[in-house]
């Protein structure tokens, strides 16, 4: 056994962290924020020239054909900085939804603009309130009909890939029968449409029965996100308590204090190895994965929502500014619990998924 | 022991519902709608002035300060059948009331009730809270700003921060440092201060809810004259503390209540069904109703005791700290319960919206009127009698802390 990254995916990772650093400072995102910005465009042409955004994407389409664990560290760097990039719409979701489902001419079709970034994805599910996949739009023959709502990233990306019942249609946004609205978003760094496809030209992905393992595929990318952004609220929490003095001392000498963020640790550590292990079980046993990246979930976001929480906590007052950086994770965390599904449905698959339990498969 | 109204309860409640019927409708806030700041502080004067004509301005405030020397139940049962309508309440009214009133009532001259109690009650002066600095939120006692004698006034130099509402306010509560030489919390005296005074210099703070609705508050050589000065010199921090009593004793409970969200989850479709069938989401939102209902009972206890002339102290922490936490808790497993249409609701949705606006506004809860951890201090030190912590700032002049 060995239950490390590899040399090359921490290289992979370093490199992803040293060229985000750099691009996305917090005054950025403040920018992006206050032009009301669709997205980090210039991040996006960026990731797409060093090759970030083919990662996934196998070599006979353009892509650099990574594993999903290589996946992970670039994932993993875009949400310790909150990156205004649509990567798990159009990569994550999108491109692999062809990947797994689509025919070869669609993959040679899409694959290789998606892997230079110079097409955009989303991937289309929700239809308002309440379950996590809607019910209503349906395909019939080469038309689509009916209206997802919220769909992330919708506003850059020409291509949709939209659940329809059991099915997964391809559709192009820039026709017609497509009507985007923008709607005003809890995420100020990650959009949403609402889409009216009203007989939108729509091409099925020919293999059916996907969407259960896209969606495991993309929690584990999302546990890494998630991992990344509570990583870098409990660096800011400790480095605010270092410095603020209370009672004639730092803060950081306050047992509550040290409690809290060692607290906060745990759940890192913890979420850390269950998303290497899903990560592991996504590429290498999928017979693991939809118990392992259950579990990564529900990990990842119990680290994230407590780091992002007692992040704000210990900035106090100061923490409840725009000027300051907490919030940025603190509203990206709720998308991150919500979106791909809540707690309890990724509950039912890990205990479903659990060796020995009687309860059959969602 | 008796949870029943007494029959003059009874009947207070039934005036007052009628009262509110006859008057507070026309004064209601649109839903869902972002006021400017200064027409919400117009609104908020008028709708306080219409209390005050009803007789139901300052319930617990005694005659001689202009209130109605009621009871604390009865103020609870005027806010509770207040609470059924949306009326313009902000800070900018209830610091007034809150924390205004109460430290000139107890350490305030007559001449200082007679100028400020009547108009405040009227809505006619609205006021801020300046007290937190850069440096001192939870450490209070460490504050900076400085207010020298010269004369018949004062003039003081520094920095206030976290001032709600300060741009809409006419007077401030504000608390400086007078004696460097003595210990941190023995040098600091209590002033109101006329926010249009020169050399007062307010800039509002963006916050992360969007809204800009505090400040910092600069001080340069702002002239305040002595007879602004409430209580002694150099007993600004008990003043302090009755402003915040005040503050904890009224919080908890008026916002993000949960059979708000019980409702919200049965009205988000899940399967043939509603989210509330969900096992996980009854357990979470039942314990959560439980402990929101032994919140009230709690308070309900502790208006006994200061009914009483008793002083609950630490106690009022509980209350505070237990629904700091269940609001934050709450309001975001309700945008967990609603699914992605929570990360984005369309514009007619106001409720996701409010949910939102709550996940936002529990971090200031968990923050403001005493931090979670300053309250588990004092629930520690105080009611279970424990230690505090090793200090080394109390006994030594503030001028030789560093
Ligand atoms: C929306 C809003 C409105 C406000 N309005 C006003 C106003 O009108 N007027 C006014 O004067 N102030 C106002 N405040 C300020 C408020 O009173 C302070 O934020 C509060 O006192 C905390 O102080 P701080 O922000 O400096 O945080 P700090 O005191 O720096 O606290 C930072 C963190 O340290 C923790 N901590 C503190 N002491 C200890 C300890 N001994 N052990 C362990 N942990 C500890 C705290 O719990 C907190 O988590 C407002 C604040 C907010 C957010």
């Amino acid at each position: 056994m060995n239950f490390d990254l590899s040399d090359e995916q921490k290289m992979l990772a370093e490199q992803a962290r040293g060229l985000l650093a750099e691009r996305v400072p917090f005054d950025r995102l403040r920018k992006l924020i206050d032009a009301n910005a669709e997205w980090d465009e210039p991040l996006w042409r960026e990731l797409g020239e060093m090759g970030f955004l083919g990662a996934n994407i196998p070599e006979e389409f353009g892509g650099l054909g990574l594993s999903e664990l290589d996946l992970a560290m670039i994932s993993q760097e875009l949400g310790r900085v909150n990156a205004a990039v649509p990567f798990a719409s159009s990569l994550v979701l999108a491109a692999d939804a062809i990947r797994l489902a689509g025919s070869d001419v669609q993959k040679a079709e899409w694959l290789p603009r998606l892997a230079t970034g110079e097409v955009v994805g989303c991937f289309a599910y929700a239809e308002g309130p309440g379950d996590l996949l809607g019910r209503g739009v349906r395909q019939e023959g080469a038309k689509l009909n009916g209206t997802k709502t919220p769909v992330a990233d919708a506003g850059v990306a020409t291509l949709a890939v939209v659940q329809a019942g059991e099915a997964l249609a391809l559709v192009r946004l820039d026709q017609p029968g497509v009507a985007r609205t923008r709607l005003d978003s809890f995420d100020q760094l990650r959009p949403h449409y609402r889409l009216d496809f009203a007989d939108a030209d729509a091409e099925l992905l020919p293999r059916g029965g996907q969407i259960e393992t896209l969606f495991d595929r993309a929690v584990v990318q999302a546990a890494f996100e998630a991992v990344g952004a509570a990583e870098a609220c409990l660096t800011m929490a400790r480095d605010y308590a270092m410095e603020r003095q209370m009672f004639g001392r730092p803060l950081a000498g306050y047992q509550a204090i040290k409690h809290k963020l060692a607290d906060v640790a745990v759940a890192v550590e913890m979420a850390r190895s269950n998303a290497f292990y899903a990560g592991w079980a996504a590429g290498d046993a999928s017979g693991e994965l939809p118990g392992a990246a259950a579990a990564a979930r529900l990990t990842a976001i119990t680290a994230f929502e407590m780091a992002a929480r007692e992040n704000l906590q210990v900035h106090g007052g100061i923490g409840y500014t725009f000027e300051a950086n907490c919030h940025f994770y603190y509203r990206r965390e709720r998308t991150l619990a919500i979106a791909l599904g809540n707690r309890e449905h990724w509950a039912e698959r890990l205990i479903a998924h659990t060796p020995g339990s009687q309860t059959k498969a969602a | 022991m008796d949870f029943n109204e007494s029959p003059e309860e009874a009947a207070f409640r039934t005036a007052a519902k009628a009262w509110l019927a006859a008057n507070a409708p026309q004064h209601e806030l649109p839903e869902g709608v972002m006021l400017d700041d200064t027409e919400e502080v117009m609104l908020g004067r008028a709708w306080q002035r219409a209390v005050y004509d009803g007789g139901y301005a300052g319930i617990t405030l005694p005659t001689a300060l202009g209130g109605r020397g009621g009871t604390g139940i009865e103020a609870l049962i005027f806010a509770e059948e207040e609470a059924r309508y949306n009326l313009p309440k902000g800070p900018y009214i209830g610091i007034g009331l809150g924390m205004a009133l109460p430290v000139i009532g107890k350490h305030g001259t007559p001449e200082q009730i007679a100028a400020y109690a009547d108009r405040t009650l009227k809505g006619e002066l609205t006021w801020c809270q300046l007290f937190s600095e850069p440096s001192a939120g939870s450490d209070l006692a460490n504050l900076r700003t400085k207010a020298v004698r010269a004369g018949d006034d004062w003039i003081v130099n520094g920095q206030k921060v976290w001032s709600s509402w300060a741009h809409r306010s006419d007077m401030g509560i504000l608390v400086v440092r007078t004696d460097p030489s003595v210990p941190k919390h023995k040098g600091l005296t209590f002033f109101v201060v006329d926010m249009t005074s020169p050399g007062i210099d307010i800039r509002p703070i963006r916050q992360i809810s969007g809204a800009s609705d505090f400040n910092e508050t600069f001080f340069s050589d702002v002239r305040i004259p002595d007879a602004n000065r409430i209580g002694a010199v150099g007993e600004g921090w008990a003043c302090c503390m009755t402003v915040l009593m005040g503050e904890r004793l009224n919080q908890g409970g008026e916002r993000g209540g949960i059979e708000n969200l019980i409702a919200y989850a049965e009205a988000t479709p899940r399967g043939a069904g509603t989210a509330l069938d969900s096992g996980s989401v009854r357990m979470a939102l039942a314990q959560a109703l439980a402990e929101e209902q032994a919140g009230k009972s709690f308070q309900a206890r502790l208006r006994t005791m200061v009914s009483r002339g008793e002083n609950p102290g630490a106690l009022a922490a509980m209350v505070k700290l237990a629904f700091a936490r269940r609001y934050q808790q709450t309001s975001g497993l309700a945008l967990e319960l609603r699914g992605m249409d929570a990360l984005a609701p369309p514009a007619g949705d106001a409720r996701t919206r409010e949910i939102q606006h709550d996940y936002i506004w529990s971090t200031v809860i968990r923050i403001a009127g005493g931090a979670d951890e300053v309250l588990k201090n004092q629930i520690a030190e105080r009611v279970l009698g424990m230690p505090g912590e090793v200090r080394m700032d109390k006994n030594v002049p503030f001028e030789q802390l560093k």
